[in-house]
């Protein structure tokens, strides 16, 4: 199949597909060559001279509310949300190997936290916490709101690494002599580990941009996102622009450290 | 923190569980899907729960009464807003739906079919990843510089003279609306579609080649009736984000047009709970209907 000639259905597809990953980033170029734009520029090109002007203005703390509050908060709960889901996922995922009561309704349970709409959650949390009288914090609430829409994302990936995990090698393990946390401390967990790692970089990104689960579940501090679609309304200047390039490379970064962690370890365990 | 905490004892547990394969090791499963059925238990059924029961309660302008009322529910089932902002956001699932399954089939398609080397395949894959974990607003807003009257493209048009002045409704509009949802949502469909067509036997394919298939009933009647799974999966993702979408509605259109997500987001900033709670049934009733539907054609269990 691999000698025969490109068709024109190749040539097709491949100019598709070409324009489709302009669609995906060429907005995002504009708003990242715009956050240059000089100190009397607009909102849209052309250029007006180039500056960091409005990089400078973000951190003036009058200029767009408290942006290294509000980052830090995220990066905060976009950890917690980390740790949690993968630690969790990883257990449901070593539950469901097994039978056990109920295990079909836990993962129906999280199904349905994939479609449930976000909004639902968010209202849902806030009412619980008011009625209950407890204040919703961004470690509290909106850790439980965040969690529901990464857990299921972890939960099916694990579910799925699980589904085709060859049995033989935790066999053998065990033929050796090895007891049950010595298989799965030297034998399971480097097999699955950069799946692990995929669940962990999907709990961060998803908490760190999440923002209709933090609407009312993040109490007085505003998470990144939040503050964000506030400036939606209310700035009228490039330094949204410069927001928005600060916090797509801080991803941007965090997405390729994550896949150089992901290699990193798979060539260690090719080689080894 | 108590979480956290919950998180440690139970890893512990469950680790001495492991070691001893006596009654211990049977109750293993239990305590290690604990942790999620207590997150999911307390912060998504219990919360759904509180939603049902409230929905039912009175209100004023500072407070909410336990109570058992109807009139929340007869008050938007009564009002022609709430239909029309219903057909509003079903328009919308509908088109983007459509939308996102054309282009996203075309390029997981591309990418399982014609992408020849399996790390070529892995890096346009992720090419197409990479923006979906960037933050949706910043996505949003990013058409802004594009779109808007003295935007990119407008400015283009004029300057070329194929428009005498700025087309005003490319922004602030449903164009705009279904335009960032397509852009924000398609990777839901590309990822299971792809996911599905690369697990296609390749010898089915050259079996109806042999069997003297043409490129065209190949791909209808041996690659799309394999896909479905995938775009069954796609097409849930892609639902549901549709229907419970306000952020864009309301960025997008700036303010013009209505989903029903964003009339509960209007009513919770007016601390108007019970009937954001009332609307809330209403649109998860919407919403599970639409995923039961769609799920008749699909076991996702299998398709994990």
């Amino acid at each position: 199949m691999n000698r025969e000639p490109r068709g024109i259905e190749f040539y097709v597809l491949a100019a598709s597909f070409i324009i489709f990953v302009l669609f995906l980033y060429g907005p995002l170029s504009a708003i990242l060559i715009l956050s240059f734009q000089g100190e009397n520029g607009g909102l849209t090109f052309p250029l007006n001279g180039l500056s960091f002007h409005w990089f400078a203005n973000l951190f003036e703390t009058q200029a767009v509310g408290d942006f290294g509050g509000s980052f830090r908060r995220s990066l905060a709960l976009g950890l917690m949300v980390m740790a949690v889901t993968v630690a969790v996922s990883l257990l449901a995922g070593l539950a469901f190997r097994r039978k056990f009561r109920g295990a079909s309704a836990l993962f129906y349970l999280s199904v349905a936290s994939l479609v449930i709409p976000s909004i639902v959650i968010s209202l849902g949390i806030g009412v619980v916490f008011q009625r209950v009288g407890w204040q919703p914090r961004w470690y509290t609430s909106a850790l439980g709101a965040h969690l529901t829409w990464t857990l299921p994302f972890g939960v099916l990936i694990m579910f799925a690494v699980f589904n085709r995990f060859p049995p033989e090698y935790e066999e053998a393990a065990r033929d050796l002599g090895a007891d049950s946390w010595q298989t799965f401390r030297h034998v399971v967990l480097p097999m699955i580990l950069p799946s692990l790692i995929g669940v962990g970089l999907f709990g961060f990104t998803l908490s760190y941009d999440e923002f209709a689960r933090s609407l009312m579940t993040a109490g007085t501090f505003n998470t990144l996102p939040l503050e964000i679609y506030g400036m939606t309304t209310n700035v009228t200047t490039p330094v949204l622009y410069a927001l928005g390039t600060v916090t797509t490379v801080f991803s941007l970064l965090v997405i390729t450290a994550t896949l150089a962690v992901i290699l990193f370890v798979g060539r260690r365990r090719a080689r080894g | 923190m108590t979480l956290a905490m919950e998180q440690s004892v139970s890893t512990a547990s469950a680790a001495v569980a492991r070691s001893r394969p006596s009654a211990l090791s049977r109750f293993a499963p239990y305590l290690q899907a604990s942790p999620l059925a207590l997150i999911l238990g307390g912060f998504l059924l219990l919360p759904i729960l509180m939603i049902a029961v409230v929905s039912f309660w009175d209100y004023d302008f500072a407070a909410m009464y336990p109570d058992f009322l109807l009139t929340n529910y007869t008050d938007t089932l009564g009002s022609w807003v709430t239909w029309k902002t219903c057909l509003n956001t079903l328009k919308f699932a509908a088109i983007v739906w459509a939308l996102t399954l054309a282009i996203g089939f075309w390029m997981a398609y591309f990418l399982a079919f014609h992408v020849r080397t399996a790390a070529m395949q892995m890096a346009l894959f992720l090419i197409c990843t990479v923006p979906f974990l960037t933050s949706n607003i910043i996505r949003m807003i990013s058409w802004i510089p594009v779109l808007g009257r003295n935007g990119l493209v407008n400015s283009t048009l004029v300057q070329l003279g194929i428009v005498p002045a700025p087309i005003e409704w490319l922004l602030y509009s449903d164009f705009a609306v279904v335009l960032a949802m397509v852009h924000l949502y398609t990777l839901f469909m590309v990822t299971p579609i792809f996911n599905t067509l690369m697990r296609i036997d390749r010898s089915l394919i050259e079996a109806a080649r042999d069997a003297g298939a043409s490129g065209w009933q190949v791909l209808w009647n041996v690659v799309i009736p394999l896909a479905k799974p995938g775009m069954a999966i796609g097409s849930i993702f892609v639902v549901t984000l549709v229907m419970a979408d306000f952020s864009t509605v309301q960025v997008m259109s700036g303010g013009q047009s209505a989903s029903v997500a964003l009339m509960m987001k209007n009513q919770m900033s007016l601390l108007q709970y019970p009937a954001a709670a009332a609307n809330a049934v209403v649109l998860l009733a919407l919403v599970l209907l639409m995923v039961a539907g769609i799920l008749r054609f699909v076991d996702i269990r299998k398709e994990l």
